[in-house]
């Protein structure tokens, strides 16, 4: 059964790969063609502080959508984050392995549940939660930071896990050795070893975070304006894409992808922080 | 064996057991105050187990079980009062891999003290200089504390090692082949270093360099095959042993 050989075999699965690469950079490349020239155009200071949102008379400034993007983040950080990161430690050092090995895999499957599915449960339980307790629309700032909270742990958690994991068995007995209890010895030597790793874990989660679109259209309300408390309606610059760009034409469309520029921007540097931080998992000063 | 006084560490009947395979064979072994008692045999023999089990680092993996008394001061280790914190406390251990902790050469030192509650900067500035300078190292460091401690050779790692248990004020010092990935000056310095210790400290050296134990410990035993085949004066040991296991060892290992 020699249909390829090993040269063609080779070749096949080098065009497999590459074609992979060169998605990612024709995307990249559309985008910017098409939002680029509008940027320019219209000038970057006005688009990216104005507050101006009227498609309809030519007013293109994205200032609300970046500040509802920038205060979901932060928010689905501070519910994320410290969730993850006890989480991360407590299986990584607190559980028997056996145990770890099982829970791990489980809170990785959070990651595959539709976002859509995180968005219906967010509208039919966690909005009207929040309206009975602090009133308002329900719909808001804080409901898209505690959906995405959820939503990042998985990330958070996994990579934690692994950069605490990965910090050597003989630091661990160094410690325990001089008499350190277990708790001692995570909190003075094993979150300062992981940390790069745990930071990455957090900083590939706000990527997730600014990046979602579908469950954050449903639990944020939606209205163009600059969110003065948690409980305010926003649109985020995602959710503004998503929810204009099947009507938008022109002008209109152009500044999307414009948008879009803005947010490949934002997520690009912040998967190269990660990245960076990954790489260098146990720190040498 | 011979009648002493000051027995710091007493075994008695001592098994050990790792998923119910028998690592160690009924151990008896009194230990004297201010001497190095040194411990030989060949791979596997169970010495390194052995001394794991004398601040019960054994049980940082599950699957341990343990018969018989270990008496540290006469106070059992394993059945009593005294919680496994304190005993790590004042027996610690050196490994045979030096591993300094991921920050400074300052921070490695008191790393132990802080933990007891030690904040004092002067009292610390103290402790380290004293604690370095026991362990051969403060003239090579003194002027870079703030190095990170990885960032030293193996022999200097291991020195601080040395030097982070010395600062907790141990009452005995495990080695566990402190010097079995050193070259031969830093193993100098660090017999040197054992040699001036036994003073104030009990010193149980485990090592695979039959010589090192004819250089520097004052009593040696042999451990072959999880059992303690013979315990003696050092000199008494490689001249005139009493097994014949222990002789062909020694000789083996010279022949």
């Amino acid at each position: 059964m020699k249909i390829f050989g090993e040269k063609g075999v080779e070749r096949l699965l080098s065009v497999v790969a590459f074609s992979a690469i060169s998605a990612l950079a024709l995307i990249a490349l559309f985008i910017f063609i098409e939002g680029l020239p509008f940027l320019f155009r219209y000038g970057v200071k006005d688009f990216l502080f104005s507050s101006d949102w009227r498609p309809e008379s030519g007013k293109f400034g994205i200032y609300p959508m970046i500040s509802a993007s920038f205060w979901v983040m932060l928010g689905a950080m501070l519910v994320g984050a410290p969730l993850g990161i006890a989480g991360a430690i407590f299986l990584a050092e607190f559980t028997p392995k056996t145990v770890m090995h099982i829970v791990k895999p489980a809170i990785e499957l959070l990651a595959a549940v539709p976002s859509v599915i995180y968005g219906f449960i967010g509208v039919v339980v966690l909005a009207p939660i929040i309206r009975e307790i602090f009133g308002g629309p329900g719909l808001s700032v804080l409901a898209g930071a505690i959906i995405l909270g959820i939503m990042i742990l998985p990330t958070v958690i996994s990579i934690s896990i692994d950069s605490i994991l990965a910090v050597p068995v003989s630091f661990r007995e160094g410690s325990l050795a001089l008499g350190a209890t277990v708790w001692q010895t995570v909190h003075m030597l094993t979150i300062k070893a992981a940390k790069s790793g745990i930071v990455a874990s957090i900083i590939l989660g706000m990527g997730r975070a600014i990046g979602e679109t579908m469950a954050v259209i449903m639990v944020t309300g939606n209205s163009v304006m600059i969110p003065n408390s948690p409980l305010d309606s926003a649109r985020t610059l995602t959710a503004n894409i998503a929810l204009e760009m099947s009507y938008a034409t022109g002008m209109h469309r152009e500044a999307l992808f414009a948008t879009g520029v803005v947010l490949f921007i934002v997520i690009i540097i912040l998967n190269s922080i990660a990245s960076v931080a990954i790489r260098k998992k146990v720190i040498v000063k | 064996m011979t009648q002493e006084k000051n027995i710091k560490i007493d075994t008695r009947h001592l098994n050990l057991y790792f998923h119910e395979e028998k690592i160690l064979k009924d151990i008896n072994l009194e230990i004297t105050s201010n001497q190095i008692l040194g411990i030989i045999g060949p791979a596997g023999s169970g010495k390194t187990t052995f001394l794991r089990s004398l601040n019960r680092m054994n049980e940082l993996e599950p699957g341990w079980r343990v018969e018989g008394q270990i008496l540290l001061d006469e106070i059992d280790i394993y059945n009593s009062e005294l919680d496994v914190i304190s005993l790590r406390k004042r027996v610690g251990i050196v490994f045979a891999l030096p591993v300094a902790l991921p920050m400074s050469i300052y921070e490695n030192v008191v790393y132990g003290v802080r933990l007891s509650g030690i904040k004092d900067k002067a009292r610390l500035d103290e402790i380290v200089e004293k604690s370095l300078s026991a362990a051969f190292l403060w003239d090579e460091v003194k002027d870079r504390l703030n190095l990170s401690g990885l960032r030293l050779s193996g022999g200097q790692q291991q020195r601080l090692c040395l030097a982070r248990v010395l600062a907790m004020e141990p009452d005995v010092i495990l080695l566990d082949e402190p010097c079995s990935g050193l070259d031969p000056i830093s193993t100098t310095w660090i017999e040197d270093a054992l040699t001036e210790l036994k003073k104030n400290y009990t010193i149980i050296l485990v090592t695979n360099n039959t010589m090192q134990a004819a250089r520097v410990a004052d009593k040696t035993a042999f451990f072959l095959m999880g059992e303690l085949v013979e315990v003696g004066l050092t000199r008494q040991i490689f001249t005139t042993p009493v097994k014949k296991e222990t002789n062909d060892y020694i000789t083996g290992r010279f022949g």
